[in-house]
């Protein structure tokens, strides 16, 4: 039976309040008390950027998500000066969005997985936040990364259906076919495989004053597609070329694959898949790729 | 006809699917997020969707069922007819999703496998390993990027919606809308405008929801004029990890698969919960529910944790209320295959392996089923009219509104796995009625209409520079963002009483009014995330108010909402005629709360800003309310009654054609009193 539940005054801060500072799990009873931060800041793209320290009050389980929730909500630096809160992305805190990404102690992470104790564990006393290199700044943490999704255009990320009409079940699949595919389907287009590879070279392209919104969209694209398309689209065109009704264009996808920025400037360096927040197995999608190209290049040249 | 220009604000589930349909039928749409879609909060759903598929319906399932164990878990306050037709689609709405690539777990035949969710007894929940709401929204993302490409839907990310531009005649003729990079605002004009931007966690602060639920563009359109219903419905998960920036999901199948919660007998015990032995643990929910278990449903688990916890002061830690979930005595190997990736969140996000060491959790805000007021067209056949523009629409003629921040489909509970559902229905199935209701002929003069954008775009550009302007006051609204949360999860999440929702109230407007000082740390014109979020948090206090008041006025429990002081309790006589007694009286009085209480809370904001509450009645047309028993004392007893009196109704009714209800425990055979769900 339930009772009638009495909701004591401490009762609502239902798990609002902060976690207390007190040796819990995995922490020895040397929990630290303040965290110290470095944040490599730019206030808008074509600025200078400079560095800014801050510190906050240490929480149990904290990441690096909560340390920038309290950066903006005091918005003053270590020598308590006020200045603008830093911007960054998040949305999901789950790493499951794919916005978050950031360079962290050197390296190409999630924000929102990333756990503070580690993170002292591994670089001493103070933690140093990065915007991503390959890509433009925006503000701060914040990437320009639309050359991300414009790779999956070029490849034709997607199964092409008739149309959304009822036409029954998709095709039968088999469990070992669905156990391939699926781990390719957790991509979440965070860009770590792009930020960590070194044939992926930033590209920014700047509004000129005289140029519409739409001339500079296609001036941006067209600089994009001059680049390399990166692990994650290399990956995303062989998931929809194992699948049975996504493989009906899988030429066109293998001739995207085999133009300018292509699986050719791919150097093998497996960069890449070690960063892959998601454990994606790109060595495998890029084998199978580098495959793919060379028999369809092949038969180009016979079916001439 | 020229091509309709529809406007969508919000690319989850519910967006994309009717972006996708609306381009397909050859209308251009404008599709605006506060984030890229492909990052919207949809990926996060892990359980599964739900639909009769062919398996189950050899197994006695069909549509009818669906429907019915939708609605009496919802406690009967959805209107009908759009449940019903959400059922009926289900099935080609999985299949639909199947052909777009979603790699859905399989049956070694190669068919797609099916897992079983709360408040069912059939296998109805398809899944994709633990992302199923990742994957349809990425095959929805791609067929709409498909559409991108054939120049058919511009994407604007990182845009604001901040207002539906609404004609002298009352009818929405488009919106404004803010760059979140440049800060520049643009008019949007459109054939009809599409609400569909999901749920409102950040109403209480931290919740399982993603940090774009603000609920701020709903917001926005209830100060427009749009009607809000059943705001006093929140939904909240008993298994939450809590944390320190979010309260991540732990899904149902920890329990489903073994788990068992528990709290030490001495509180807040400072020892290892591995050094305590067994007697001087309380497995309160086994020796509370010896039948259920640690299964009982969502709602009463919730009510029990936090009971153990609150009265009995018996949370793990002192300082943070909490219980464990222990899933240590299940052997490794099981774990893995069988739970491995929602451990692995635990694990990744606390850094302890909860193979090893049981899991701290305590119940958090989860889904809001309230939401936007909208219509529907009924059919002859009892479901709707497709094609009908009134399907979705809201009180304001060409403003749509759809996916979880509509209030259609989930009344006062919702079951797992139908949300993916109703959100990918609604964005579906509205489409052909959005292009249907366009009106053509009464496209204002060219000029009148610039002129109306022009004031509106004005009224917003200042709105947003004074407060740019406030850098001197003595707020912050991350504070005040704070205080909002812990005083909404205190009063009105899972025990209600109305002494501390009328103080709330009355807070509330005091942190409304604070808000109006709050300072601004970046009076920046460029990536201003700090304006943005005080704008959002502005917006945030109107639907409070309104989910405040909704839940002083409404005198009973249902669902979602418990009130102590209007429970119905069990039966109390042993004496077998006494307790008949008891029994009819407490189905007159379940009668008598049905007729008081079965009705939609309809807010509108009010002149003064405040909301005003009326109620409308619910289309219980296609089967009739019956109790939700679940563990109450006497139930069988209950039960017997209820059926007699139906029985009785049956024949009254025989000669008028009337239609008997279904009795508790009856029809769909053993249906438990069941309504919890998975996630
Ligand atoms: C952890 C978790 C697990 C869940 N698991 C399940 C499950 O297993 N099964 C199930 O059925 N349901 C589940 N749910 C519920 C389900 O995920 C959601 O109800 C559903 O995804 C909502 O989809 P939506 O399309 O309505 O909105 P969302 O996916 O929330 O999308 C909202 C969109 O609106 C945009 N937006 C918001 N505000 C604005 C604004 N002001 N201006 C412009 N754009 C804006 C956002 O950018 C976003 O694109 C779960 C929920 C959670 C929190
Ligand atoms: S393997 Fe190819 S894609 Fe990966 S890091 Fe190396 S060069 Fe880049
Ligand atoms: S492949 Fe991995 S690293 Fe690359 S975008 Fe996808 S999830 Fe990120
Ligand atoms: S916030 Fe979504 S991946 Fe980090």
């Amino acid at each position: 039976m339930i009772k009638a539940v009495e909701s004591a005054e401490h009762s609502g801060d239902a798990g609002q309040q902060a976690v207390a500072d007190h040796g819990g799990n995995g922490h020895g009873a040397a929990a630290p008390r303040v965290v110290r931060v470095r944040i490599l800041r730019q206030d808008a793209p074509g600025e200078e950027s400079y560095w800014e320290r801050f510190e906050i009050p240490y929480v149990e389980n904290m990441n690096v998500i909560s340390i920038l929730q309290q950066v903006a909500a005091r918005a003053k630096s270590r020598d308590g000066r006020r200045v603008a809160p830093v911007a960054w992305d998040c949305n999901c805190l789950e790493e499951v969005c794919g916005s978050c990404t950031m360079l962290i102690n050197g390296r190409t992470r999630m924000a929102c997985s990333a756990l503070v104790d580690k993170l002292l564990a591994e670089s001493g006393d103070e933690i140093e936040l990065r915007p991503m290199s390959k890509f433009p700044v925006v503000r701060d943490l914040v990437v320009d990364r639309s050359r991300l999704f414009r790779a999956l255009e070029r490849v034709k990320a997607w199964v092409p259906v008739d149309g959304s009409y009822d036409h029954g079940p998709g095709p039968r699949i088999s469990p070992e076919s669905q156990e391939d595919a699926y781990p390719l389907a957790t991509c979440i287009s965070c860009g770590c495989c792009m930020e960590a590879c070194p044939q992926f070279t930033k590209i920014e392209v700047v509004r000129r004053e005289d140029e519409s919104a739409e001339e500079f969209d296609s001036r941006k694209k067209a600089a994009f597609d001059s680049g390399f398309v990166g692990a994650h689209a290399i990956s995303q065109a062989m998931l929809f070329n194992g699948h049975p009704t996504g493989k009906m264009i899988a030429d066109e996808r293998l001739e995207a694959l085999t133009s300018q920025g292509g699986i050719q400037m791919c150097g093998n360096a497996q960069n890449c898949v070690a960063v892959c927040p998601k454990s994606i197995p790109l060595t495998r999608s890029i084998a199978r790729a580098g495959r793919a190209a060379t028999v369809w290049a092949i038969r180009k040249i016979f079916d001439r | 006809m020229a091509q309709p220009r529809v406007l969508v604000i919000g690319g989850g589930l519910a967006g994309l699917s009717a972006t996708m349909r609306l381009a397909e039928l050859g209308a251009n749409v404008d599709l605006v997020s506060l984030v890229p879609v492909k990052r919207s909060h949809s990926v996060c759903a892990q359980g599964g969707i739900n639909s009769v598929n062919s398996l189950t319906r050899q197994q006695g399932d069909n549509e009818w069922k669906h429907f019915d164990d939708t609605v009496y878990g919802g406690d009967f306050l959805q209107h009908q007819p759009p449940v019903k037709e959400m059922a009926d689609w289900g099935p080609r709405i999985v299949d639909l999703m199947d052909r777009l690539g979603v790699p859905f777990n399989r049956t070694p035949e190669g068919y797609r496998d099916q897992r079983r969710f709360g408040g069912t007894l059939f296998k109805r929940t398809a899944f994709a390993g633990a992302t199923t709401g990742q994957q349809l929204l990425y095959s929805l993302d791609e067929q709409v990027r498909r559409w991108e490409v054939d120049g058919k839907v511009k994407k604007w990310e990182f845009w604001d919606f901040l207002e539906p531009v609404l004609d002298d005649s009352g009818r929405c003729r488009g919106a404004i809308c803010q760059d979140l990079v440049t800060m520049q605002f643009r008019a949007f004009s459109a054939d009809a405008v599409i609400i569909a931007t999901g749920g409102c966690g950040l109403l209480y602060g931290r919740s399982t929801m993603s940090m774009v639920c603000t609920g701020s563009a709903v917001s926005r359109a209830y100060r427009a004029g749009a009607w809000y219903g059943n705001g006093e419905f929140i939904q909240v998960h008993p298994t939450a990890i809590p944390g320190a920036d979010k309260l991540r999901l732990m899904s149902e199948s920890a329990r489903g698969e073994g788990g068992r919660v528990w709290v030490p007998k001495t509180p807040h015990d400072p020892r290892d919960p591995r050094n305590i032995p067994e007697a001087e643990r309380s497995y309160f929910l086994e020796e509370r529910y010896p039948k259920y278990g640690n299964l009982v449903p969502r709602d009463i688990a919730t009510r029990e944790i936090f009971d153990i916890c609150t009265n009995e002061g018996l949370s793990v830690e002192k300082d943070r209320l909490c219980v464990y979930l222990d899933l240590t005595h299940v052997p490794r190997e099981t774990l893995d295959r069988k739970l491995g990736g929602i451990l692995e969140i635990y694990e990744k996000f606390q850094g302890v392996d909860p193979r090893v060491v049981p899991m701290k959790i305590f119940p958090a805000v989860h889904y809001s089923m309230g939401g936007l007021w909208v219509d529907y067209q009924k059919s002859s056949t009892g479901g709707l009219v497709e094609g009908s523009p009134r399907n979705q629409q809201t009180n304001i003629p060409g403003l749509y509104a759809i996916g979880e921040c509509d209030y259609q489909y989930h009344g006062a509970n919702r079951l797992g796995a139908n949300s993916l559902l109703s959100c990918i229905f609604s964005g579906l199935f509205c489409a052909p009625g959005v292009i249907a209701g366009v009106d053509a002929g009464g496209k204002q003069a060219a000029e009148e209409s610039s002129r109306l954008f022009e004031s509106r775009l004005r009224r917003e550009e200042e709105r947003h520079h004074s407060l740019l302007s406030r850098t001197a006051g003595d707020e912050n609204p991350y504070d005040l963002h704070q205080q909002l949360g812990n005083l909404m999860t205190r009063v009105a999440t899972v025990v209600r009483r109305n002494e501390q929702l009328a103080a709330a109230y009355a807070e509330v407007c005091s942190l409304e009014e604070r808000w109006g000082r709050c300072a601004v740390s970046d009076s920046g014109n460029w990536t201003n995330q700090n304006v943005v979020f005080t704008k959002s948090l502005g917006d945030m206090f109107p639907l409070a108010k309104l989910i405040l008041k909704g839940a002083l006025q409404r005198d009973e429990c249902r669902g979602a909402h418990y009130k102590p002081d209007f429970a119905m309790p069990g039966l109390q006589a042993t004496d077998l005629a006494e307790k008949r007694r008891e029994a009819e009286q407490w189905c007159d009085r379940f009668e008598a709360n049905t007729r008081r209480w079965l009705k939609s809370t309809v807010a509108k904001y009010g002149a003064d800003g405040e909301p005003e509450i009326s109620y409308e009645d619910v289309d219980t047309s296609l089967t009739p309310p019956r109790p939700r028993l679940y563990g109450l004392v006497g139930g069988e007893m209950i039960e017997e009654v209820w059926n007699e009196r139906l029985k009785k109704a049956a024949v009254a009714g025989e000669g008028q054609g009337g239609s008997a209800g279904q009795g508790v425990g009856e029809g769909h055979g053993n249906q438990p009193a069941y309504a919890g769900s998975a996630s």
